[in-house]
Formats: structure tokens, C-alpha cells, sequence
């Protein structure tokens, strides 16, 4: 009998290296539920590669991390299909982790509509400006009813009142004990987030 | 873990009716080259009724290839793959759906096929059965391998090339037992080797596959 899954997110000592170079060495975080994160810091410091490694697709060379059982990871690709409509693209994403087609689409309609794509629900991702490409790809975080969400450069490409949307888009996640680790090099509405700074190397 | 590789089989069976056109090439690639040969080697009934199975194996075999380069790249390039992996599924789930969604696009058809060019090359009809059995047997290893090889060339440039040089020395044995199924005095002996072969590269290449996804996404 393994133990449950932990609630929060912890990471001790992380050390990663890419290629045969150290990007950073000895990043220690943790996020409680309700808590968000801004990790910044200048190109190549490492915070893209810190997301990943606290996603799953990157292997620390050493350190432990602890996260809960369901995350939601947004990279710098959005991960559409062009040839799928917003809908497809959502619902293939949101069917992964839900326990109906029912509930799936509930939740996939719900995360469109607060991120402003309702409208283009029936549109092929082809034909998507890459502002909408990005809340498609951030409507499949919303969809994936994860407890972390991790979000590389959330904002890029997005307008000001699409960013805006996102203020309590946030704030309903995280007053339901979802947490947010989050990277950006433009302001994010995430209230009072904890900040990370990660020193840069050249 | 079964449900994901539907799901997964599922969204590659939409994405290729979507795609639409991208099996259809396969096919008039393998009708292509199998009318090649006849253009080769001469007209005489005599010998391409003995060279026929040879003939359609390899234009199947050739046909196969042709949708590997695009087996896992479009996924690795748009970040589908890492989404994979976060959303919890294995890699090794993900190179079965991959596996099982060619064989289902590229090679069946080619199979349904098969009995258009066996006409077309005069093949006697008593070896159209053993020839579709010994396809239907031999094409899944096809998959099989060519997804190892498409996963292990993911991110290298150019890797279509690489990948026919990966595939073509590895699908010799199932190029021999199949088209030694159609052979009416050794074909019993050939069918059981070819499902030894089959059962093996099955066996053996979703873990063969998802170790190259996973050096792909370091």
C-alpha cells in the first residue's frame, strides 16, 4: 500500500542539467493549496526547464520533488491539432482525465467560456489568431480539473483584456485549494503570489 | 491504462480522417510500385505469377514506410507528447496507440488491397488466401518496427531516410516467412515462424519506442 499523493507541491535541492550544462543548482520551493508562485528571473535562467521538471518531462539530476497526483502543464507550444476544431482539441484533452464524456464536455465548455473561445468552439485551431491558440491551450489547463497548474509564459500573445480575463479565472482555482506555478516576463493578474527568482548564468 | 490507448487510438483514427488524403497515399504508392515490376521484369505470365507475392510484399513493405516520418514528429514538435505525459499516460501506451492506428491507416488497407494487385499480376487465386493471411500476420510487425524506428528518429532532421535504413534490415525476416506463406510446400512451417517473428517485434517495441520518445525529450 503506497501512501496518498500529496495535496501540495515540494521541491528540495534541485539540481537540473540539460545537454551536459548545469542550469541551475539548489532550488528548493514549495506551494500549499490556495498558494501561487511567480518564478522569474532573466533568459536561461531556468525557468522553463523548472517547470518541466516540476511537470514530469524532465528528470532532476538531483533533489525530490513532491506534487500532487493531477497536473496540468502549459508549455510554450499549445499542443492544438490544426486540422481539429477548439472543441476536438479541448474535449480529447478534457476526456483524458474525466470520468465521463458527460463530464468531459461540461468541463471543457466551462473552460472555454472563461477564457473567451465559446465563440470559436466550432472553429478548425488552424484558423485561430496565436491569442487564441494560447486561451485554447490555457482552457485545456482549466479543463483538466488538475490541483497544480503549471504555466510557462501563460500570457504570450494575449491582449490586455485577455489577460485581465484571467485575474479570477486564478482566483476561482485557487479558492478552490488548486495552486499555480507560474513563469512570466509581463505582469500576471495572480494577486499575492510567493516570487522565485532564479539567479542567471550565461 | 487499457482506456488510454483507445482514447489515444481514438484521437489518431480522427486526426487521420481529418488529415484525410494521408492514406491514401500508401496506397496508390503500393499499386504504384507493384505495377513497376511488370514493366521490369516483362509481361510473361509464367513469371510473375511465380514472383507475385515477392512483388506485393515488398510494395507493401515499401508502402509502410511511408507514413512513419510522420508517426510521433508532428506530436513531438507541438508539445503533445510532453501533454501526454503529464496528463499521466506512459510512453510506452502512447507507442502502442501509435502502432495500432498505422497498422489500422496504412497497413490494412494495403491488405484489403492486396487482392486487385494479385489479380493484376496474375498471381493464381490459390495463393490469394495463404498471401492475405501471410499479410495480415506478417504487416503488424511492420508497424511495430517502423514505430521504433519513427520514435528513435524523432527530432533528426531528415530522419524519413533514416528510418527506411532502420526498417528495411529489420523487416527481412518478416519479408521471408511472409511471402514463404504463399509457398504451397514450406508455407505451415513459414506461417509459425512468421507469427514467432510478429509475436516478437510486438513484444518487444512499445518499450523499444517509448525509450527513444524519452531521449527525444530530454
Amino acid at each position: 500500500m503506497t501512501a496518498s499523493p500529496p495535496l501540495s507541491l515540494r521541491a528540495e535541492a534541485l539540481v537540473c542539467r540539460r545537454g551536459g550544462r548545469t542550469v541551475f543548482t539548489d532550488v528548493s520551493l514549495a506551494v500549499a493549496p490556495g498558494a501561487a508562485l511567480l518564478v522569474t528571473g532573466p533568459n536561461g535562467a531556468g525557468k522553463s526547464s523548472l517547470l518541466k521538471l516540476l511537470a514530469g518531462t524532465l528528470r532532476p539530476e538531483a533533489g525530490v520533488i513532491e506534487r500532487p497526483e493531477r497536473i496540468a502543464y502549459l508549455g510554450h507550444d499549445n499542443a492544438l491539432k490544426p486540422v481539429l476544431t477548439v472543441a476536438e482539441n479541448l474535449l480529447f484533452w478534457a476526456g483524458l482525465g474525466a470520468p465521463s464524456r458527460r463530464e468531459a464536455l461540461a468541463r471543457a465548455e466551462a473552460a472555454a467560456a472563461a477564457v473567451g473561445i465559446a465563440p470559436l468552439w466550432d472553429v478548425p485551431a488552424r484558423l485561430l489568431s496565436s491569442g487564441q491558440k494560447r486561451r485554447t491551450a490555457l482552457a485545456r489547463v482549466l479543463a483538466s480539473n488538475a490541483a497544480l497548474w503549471l504555466l510557462d509564459e501563460p500570457t504570450v500573445g494575449l491582449d490586455a483584456a485577455s489577460v485581465e480575463r484571467l485575474g479570477p479565472v486564478f482566483a476561482r482555482h485557487r479558492a478552490g485549494g488548486g495552486m499555480i506555478v507560474a513563469t512570466s516576463h509581463t505582469p500576471l493578474p495572480l494577486g499575492d503570489a510567493d516570487v522565485l527568482e532564479l539567479g542567471g548564468r550565461a | 491504462m487499457s482506456g488510454g490507448v483507445f482514447t489515444l487510438v481514438g484521437r489518431e483514427l480522427a486526426l487521420v480522417w481529418a488529415e484525410r488524403g494521408g492514406g491514401a497515399i500508401a496506397l496508390i504508392f503500393f499499386v504504384i510500385v507493384g505495377s513497376l515490376f511488370p514493366f521490369a521484369v516483362g509481361p510473361e505470365p509464367q513469371v510473375l505469377l511465380r514472383i507475385a507475392p515477392g512483388i506485393i510484399w515488398v510494395s507493401a513493405l515499401l508502402a509502410c514506410l511511408l507514413s512513419l516520418e510522420r508517426l510521433f514528429q508532428p506530436d513531438a514538435e507541438d508539445g503533445t507528447l510532453e501533454q501526454l505525459v503529464v496528463s499521466g499516460q506512459s510512453l510506452e501506451s502512447v507507442a502502442v496507440a501509435k502502432m495500432i492506428a498505422h497498422w489500422l491507416t496504412t497497413a490494412l488497407p494495403l491488405v484489403i488491397l492486396t487482392p486487385i494487385m494479385a489479380a493484376m499480376l496474375n498471381a493464381p487465386v490459390e495463393v490469394w488466401g495463404t498471401l492475405l493471411l501471410g499479410l495480415l500476420l506478417g504487416t503488424p510487425a511492420l508497424s511495430a518496427i517502423g514505430s521504433v524506428a519513427a520514435a528513435l528518429t524523432v527530432g533528426v532532421r531528415r530522419g524519413g531516410v533514416l528510418i527506411s535504413l532502420l526498417v528495411l534490415p529489420l523487416a527481412v525476416p518478416t519479408l521471408i516467412f511472409g511471402v514463404g506463406v504463399s509457398d504451397p510446400l514450406a508455407g505451415a512451417s513459414a506461417l509459425k515462424w512468421l507469427a514467432a517473428t510478429t509475436l516478437l517485434a510486438l513484444a518487444v517495441s512499445p518499450f523499444a519506442a517509448a525509450a527513444g520518445l524519452r531521449a527525444a525529450m530530454e
